[in-house]
């Protein structure tokens, strides 16, 4: 079973690791694509109002791609689809028919709520709108906001398609989208993300506050929930005599090895009543999110693979087990008993820190462990793509035969994966749980 | 290309993961082997030590990836 957790991290990281070499044959190809006389013919006439020292502060030399070229024939990029089909999105395509979702979205302009349905994003046409409204578009699923004078900003607009190019800030090469509107193009930025740029977002000229694909996935994945359990617990109420059959003895048997073989192992058996619901809710809930995720053509929900919401797990146990702790838990991380005293310094730093790496880790394992499961179902489906592109329909044929095996294996470990992943987050927690609660007797 | 030291030092850490979820595992193994009857309580302490081991390895990458 660790095995299966290893190869997938494994997988994982070669595909994280493979990323600047991606990005950057990408923009290799992004600069061939385009000529550089664009960028001085672009900045004439009715259009004198937006050089590009007005939206970009400090050093950059910007590549601005013109719009008249045709765009349709990009080769088909693997880690790119991949990255797409497991991020979120502001759309939920079930078999490629765009669902519309809510839309959130506060600027200076003032707060806009309405459905991604205004985007008119058409079937099988890679998530990208073909409208904007009050100056938000939306591309390959996510929303973004026209950041350039000239565009009309008010109402529902119809725009072309979107280019690519990149610019350089602070030295770093960074890529940058346009949406095409009367042939010119107009820059476009993502939703702000509270990183500080290290994962390439940062403050930008909108924040999203939209229920996105993966809040509509928790609330329906917990809402299954509550259905099959309440079915469960009235089976118990009216018949208690019987033996559970059936849903009822799926459940019992999960909620029973979770009872017996997480929480009186790690927590006791004085003290695992009181944190055994949570322990229950957090495995049936990632549990129930994971094995969500792996319903085929179901518009590939990646929510338990979604950093942020792993985050909130993981931030939920650190407070949890803080709350929690008692006087030997602090005591044997701040002033270790029994070391010499120059030592409990020195520990105190690294068991400082490991307060804040266990939820780290929670978070990073289940997120990585479930992405890599999708990278890696993508890559194998990529395959007919691929062969298609090298040798036409027979390879497509060819591609077709490999994948599909591969991908069936794939799968089947993803639903493995599931389980173990589920499980271990709920036996660490509750090992942390144990630790923070336990009773010495010096 | 960029971040090929980064690249290095996950390479790195995940020989080491490698070789402690190897060992890991190969223990469990003969440890369910001499004594059958305890595997339920071997496979999970096991599961929860492969997952320690994982979790350094990933704080590793994680390291990696932002000092590049």
């Amino acid at each position: 079973m660790s095995r299966n957790i290893y190869s997938a991290l494994l997988i994982f990281t070669a595909i994280l690791f493979s990323f600047p070499a991606i990005s950057q044959g990408h923009n290799h190809d992004d600069h061939s694509g385009h000529d550089h006389d664009s960028h001085a013919g672009h900045d004439h006439g009715a259009h004198e109002g937006h050089d590009h020292a007005a939206h970009a502060g400090g050093d950059h030399d910007s590549h601005t791609p013109n719009c008249s070229g045709d765009h349709g024939d990009h080769k088909y990029d693997p880690a790119a689809t991949a990255i797409h089909h497991i991020s979120d999105a502001n759309i939920w395509s079930i078999m490629e028919f765009p669902i519309p979702l809510p839309m959130i979205l506060k600027s200076d302009a003032g707060i806009d709520m309405f459905m991604s349905s205004k985007f008119h994003v058409a079937s099988m046409h890679h998530e990208d709108g073909h409208a904007s409204y009050n100056g938000y578009v939306m591309h390959e699923g996510s929303a973004y906001r026209v950041n350039q004078a000239g565009f009309p900003m008010d109402g529902s607009v119809d725009h072309g398609p979107f280019t690519h190019g990149t610019e350089m800030v602070d030295g770093k090469e960074r890529d940058v989208k346009f949406v095409c509107y009367n042939n010119t193009p107009y820059r476009i930025e993502q939703r702000t993300t509270l990183d500080g740029g290290v994962l390439g977002g940062g403050i930008t000229n909108f924040w999203d506050f939209s229920p996105t694909k993966n809040v509509i996935a928790m609330f329906l994945s917990c809402l299954i929930l509550f259905f099959l359990f309440r079915g469960a617990a009235k089976k118990y109420k009216t018949n208690p005599e019987k033996a559970p059959s059936g849903l009822q003895g799926m459940l019992e048997t999960m909620v029973v090895f979770i009872r017996d073989e997480v929480a009186i192992p790690f927590i006791g058996k004085e003290k695992y009543m009181k944190f055994f619901p949570f322990l229950l809710s957090l495995f049936f809930f990632i549990l129930g999110l994971n094995l969500f995720g792996q319903i085929p053509l179901l518009g590939s929900v990646n929510a338990t693979g979604n950093l942020t919401i792993t985050a909130v797990l993981a931030i939920i146990v650190l407070i949890l087990v803080s709350v929690n702790g008692n006087l030997d838990y602090w005591k044997h991380i701040f002033w270790m008993p029994g070391v010499p005293t120059f030592v409990k310094p020195l520990l105190a730093v690294v068991e400082g820190m490991g307060i804040f790496i266990k939820p780290l880790t929670l978070m990073l394992r289940l997120a990585g462990n479930i992405s890599a499961g999708h990278i890696a179902i993508l890559s194998f489906i990529g395959l007919i793509f691929i062969f298609g592109d090298l040798f036409g329909g027979i390879g497509s044929g060819m591609g077709l035969a490999v994948a599909t095996p591969l991908t069936l294996f794939m799968m089947a470990i993803e639903i493995i994966v599931a389980f173990v992943q589920a499980f271990v987050f709920t036996i660490l927690t509750a090992s942390y749980i144990g630790a923070a609660t336990e009773e010495h007797h010096h | 290309m960029t971040g090929t030291l980064a690249a290095i030092g996950a390479g790195l850490a995940v020989i080491g993961a490698g070789y402690g979820i190897g060992t890991v595992g190969g223990k469990a193994m003969e440890a369910i082997s001499r004594q059958p009857e305890a595997s339920g309580d071997i496979r999970s302490g096991m599961i929860l030590m492969a997952a320690f081991i994982e979790g350094a390895a990933l704080i590793a990458i994680l390291l990696s990836i932002f000092i590049q």
